[in-house]
């Protein structure tokens, strides 16, 4: 027995200078490398909710990313069915159906392409034959649709990862959120309506020519000629919401895009203009510039990036070298943000931030503040009242529960898990609950000793009498922490864990720990008064 | 000190008519004013957009109302927050054509024309689509309702193995009753109280399932206890004696867990406070349910059982 409480009291002594050794990191900041090099690294991670920062959930519209993937085919297709001479062909897309129609004559060949050239597009309806017509219905598979789209939410991941590491935030979390969603949150960002402009942007750069054959008001009074498109340029600086936009007839195939950028660099002001924004394209990209610059001397090559055209000069000469350069009365913190953006690549598809939760610095503050006054308010009315009432066992409650906190924190500390407002209020109510344990045990025993039994045999046979409660009432609270953990987001995660967490140490310092201090007594000299 | 002196008996069976029906009466005028006028639901779950401000000097919601028109969102509504004199104010915003993302920043721009740049900072933005937030509103709900079942399911299992499965089925139903009671009181103080319901409300909600069900535990564990030992007694009567003996840690245990909670109502900040608030009067109303709901539903079984 002596020998069991001695065993006993080391393993909570232990327990407790390691609870402390952790803490250290998550209290001392910063710390004197001498001591780094033995302490341990985990510390508690402030939620956004207290440190300050923006929790982004983005919907990556992967529809979208699928439409433009059957486009490109539909243009393919038009193609190779031009280049095999074989004519009278329609392919038109319908969503992410291709419709194509063509003479009788045309079937064999047709079908003969589409099976070698496109065998990842299945037939969506049987052709029909009629009239002296073929017609072919051919969608996507199932599997080239989910293929497509996780690679649009893992591609777009990747490069938001990239902007937002250009864009320079210390420990920010990207990840896929559900099927087609990207979770970001950004500790302790100053300015989160840039950051969502840098991570937002689409930034799908093309060069296309301006059809200046085609009459402007025309193509916008009843639409543009067929494969012709309108854009609009930039509204003139400082004229506000409804600003006269410059419009232009382009044509609607991109001869070149930003997927062949090597580098991006910012140019500073120059008199009358404003910054711009330097391209370096690739080996690739750098001929492809140079073929088209020469095979379109003196016409103009509009650059688009997201639908706006932000210039369209006219081509003087081939140009070489692999360089272009996009004005648009940039101020110097705009230019910089497009050249991130420019270098991470585009997005393949665009996307919707859908749930937005950004909490300035000052309001975590007296978050934390706040949370920790109605700790110690909290905890100390809960010490005055359990020594009032149970006296010397009260007190021992009382070290149970502190030592409870203890531990609570030192394993937040070393799962380095998040603390968050919520959690700070699971923290505060644990202390409240956790002597709920007590109060079974000390009340147990009350009765035991009324009925008229020794104090050692009350003390065993209280503690063994609670134990049940203690454990099923625990095991309940610990199932609801669990379901809430599965249901909750950020914050409310938080008071999930520290619940959670909470109850084991609960169970450990209420039950355990005080049960070793009567141990020791009893094993020490004869007990035979108990204040409680 | 003792609260309760040992050998008190109330006969707390005696008034579970009265608290039959007057529970049954206060449900149902939660669950009429749940469907007729709806809860009041926070951005989490209705979507939309929130936006928290406080002023560096008094400002009056006019004003802001004005910012707001300079901006073309007339639609928004403006509250006080907080504590008088701190000028903090809550801006709520329902869906609108605007991107979601750039409501925030359409407000701040609203605000710096109004009252100038330096004057008033954000504290708060929270947007959510509308998908999102209708997902968010049935998880919400589906996690108090599994919840609620899984702690009738754990009694069940837990009392049915000991005791046998007909007492299981007996103590998880009246946990099961007295937990719907408990959630559906505290739906209803957010209502009377004109609380927004978000997430942190459903935290506390499962919360009070979670620790309500506790008394439950603990009485029904006293009255599988004397069940064995006292034999002579009538159900009623040993139900009565068991409530009485666990009495003072009912009490008890209550009475330190509503210290920390009035302390994070009064000291926790009104970001906290719709939180304790739900917490205070869930378990306030676990310990009545307990009492008069919980253990008395054991009794209404039995008789049915004899009569048959």
């Amino acid at each position: 027995m002596r020998q069991n409480v001695q065993a006993r009291l080391v393993l909570f002594t232990l327990l407790t200078v390691a609870s402390l050794v952790y803490l250290v990191p998550t209290f001392v900041d910063p710390l004197t490398e001498r001591w780094s090099k033995f302490l341990p690294a985990n510390k508690v991670q402030l939620g956004l909710d207290l440190q300050g920062g923006t929790h982004l959930v983005l919907e990556v519209k992967v529809d979208k990313a699928i439409e433009n993937n059957v486009e490109r085919l539909r243009a393919d297709l038009t193609r190779i069915l031009r280049e095999k001479g074989v004519s009278g062909v329609t392919v038109e897309r319908e969503g992410i159906q291709l419709y194509v129609r063509g003479p009788a004559a045309s079937t064999e060949p047709v079908r003969g392409i589409l099976n070698s050239e496109f065998g990842n597009l299945v037939e969506a309806k049987t052709p029909q034959t009629g009239a002296g017509a073929t017609e072919f219905y051919r969608t996507l598979s199932k599997e080239e649709i989910r293929s497509l789209r996780d690679y649009a939410v893992d591609q777009t991941l990747e490069t938001i990862r990239n902007r937002i590491d250009q864009f320079g935030v210390s420990e920010p979390i990207i990840q896929r959120h559900g099927e087609n969603n990207i979770l970001v949150q950004l500790p302790g960002i100053q300015d989160p309506e840039r950051a969502k402009e840098i991570i937002g942007k689409t930034a799908l750069l093309e060069f296309k020519l301006v059809d200046e054959s085609a009459s402007v008001e025309d193509a916008i009074k009843s639409g543009p000629p067929p494969g012709r498109q309108v854009l609009y340029g930039q509204p003139v600086r400082g004229e506000g919401i409804g600003a006269e936009k410059e419009a232009y007839v382009l044509e609607s195939r991109a001869l070149l895009t930003g997927e062949y950028i090597q580098d991006a660099r910012v140019r500073p002001a120059e008199q009358l203009q404003g910054a711009s924004v330097e391209l370096v394209l690739n080996a690739t990209g750098a001929r492809l510039f140079e073929q088209i610059t020469a095979a379109n001397v003196k016409r103009r090559l509009a650059i688009v990036l997201d639908d706006r055209v932000y210039s369209a000069p006219v081509i003087q000469e081939r140009i070489a070298g692999g360089r272009a350069s996009i004005t648009g009365n940039f101020d110097l913190k705009e230019a910089r943000d497009l050249a991130i953006v420019l270098r991470a690549g585009a997005l393949p598809a665009p996307v919707e931030i859908v749930e937005e939760r950004t909490v300035g610095p000052s309001l975590g503050q007296d978050s934390i503040r706040q949370g920790v006054t109605s700790f110690i308010v909290g905890g100390v009315l809960v010490i005055v009242f359990m020594i009032a009432y149970y006296k010397q066992a009260g007190l021992v409650a009382v070290v149970a529960v502190v030592l409870n906190v203890l531990y609570m924190l030192a394993t937040l500390a070393g799962f380095q898990a998040v603390l968050t407002l919520p959690g700070i209020a699971g923290i505060v109510l644990t202390v409240g609950m956790a002597v709920d344990a007590n109060v079974l045990i000390n009340e147990r025993i009350r009765e035991e000793l009324r009925a008229g039994r020794a104090v050692r045999s009350a003390i065993e046979a209280g503690y063994k009498n609670a134990l049940p409660a203690i454990l099923d009432s625990n095991i309940t609270t610990f199932l609801s922490g669990v379901i809430l953990f599965q249901f909750g987001t950020g914050p409310i995660k938080g008071f999930a864990v520290t619940l959670c967490i909470g109850i084991l140490t609960t169970i450990i310092t209420a039950v355990y720990l005080t049960r070793v201090y009567y141990d020791y007594r009893i094993a020490s000299r004869k007990l035979e008064r108990i204040s409680i | 000190m003792e609260l309760i002196k040992p050998g008190t008996k109330f006969q707390f069976t005696r008034y579970r008519k009265i608290a039959f029906v007057l529970s049954t009466v206060l449900n149902v005028a939660v669950l009429l004013a749940l469907f007729i006028k709806g809860p009041n639901l926070g951005v989490d779950f209705a979507g939309g957009t929130m936006v928290h401000l406080k002023f560096a000097q008094a400002v009056t919601i006019a004003e802001i109302r004005r910012a707001l028109d300079r901006v073309n969102l007339a639609g928004g509504v403006v509250q006080d927050f907080g504590e008088p004199g701190q000028n903090e104010f809550l801006i709520r915003l329902d869906k609108t054509s605007v991107e979601l993302g750039a409501l925030g920043e359409q407000v701040r721009k609203g605000l710096v024309e109004q009252f100038g740049a330096e004057k008033f900072e954000v504290r708060r933005i929270e947007s959510v689509g509308p998908q999102i937030g209708e997902e968010l509103r049935f998880r919400g709900t589906m996690s108090v309702i599994v919840a609620t079942i899984m702690m009738g399911i754990y009694i069940w299992i837990r009392f049915g193995s000991a005791f046998g499965a007909k007492f299981g089925l007996l103590f998880g139903t009246g946990a099961v009753v007295a937990l719907i009671h408990d959630v559906l009181i505290t739906v209803g103080a957010l209502m009377l109280a004109n609380y927004e319901f978000d997430l942190t409300v459903v935290a506390a909600l499962l919360t009070i399932v979670g620790f309500s069900v506790n008394d439950t535990v603990v009485i029904c564990d006293r009255i599988r206890e004397n069940l064995r030992k006292i034999k002579r007694e009538t159900l009623e009567s040993i139900v009565n004696i068991s409530i009485n003996e666990t009495l003072s840690r009912t009490l008890l245990t209550t009475s330190t867990a509503l210290m920390v909670l009035a302390s994070l109502y009064f000291l926790g900040g009104h970001v906290i406070k719709p939180f304790a608030f739900s917490l205070l009067v869930g378990f306030i109303s676990g310990v009545y349910s307990t009492i008069f709901i919980a253990s008395p539903v054991i009794l209404l079984w039995e008789k049915r059982a004899f009569k048959k």
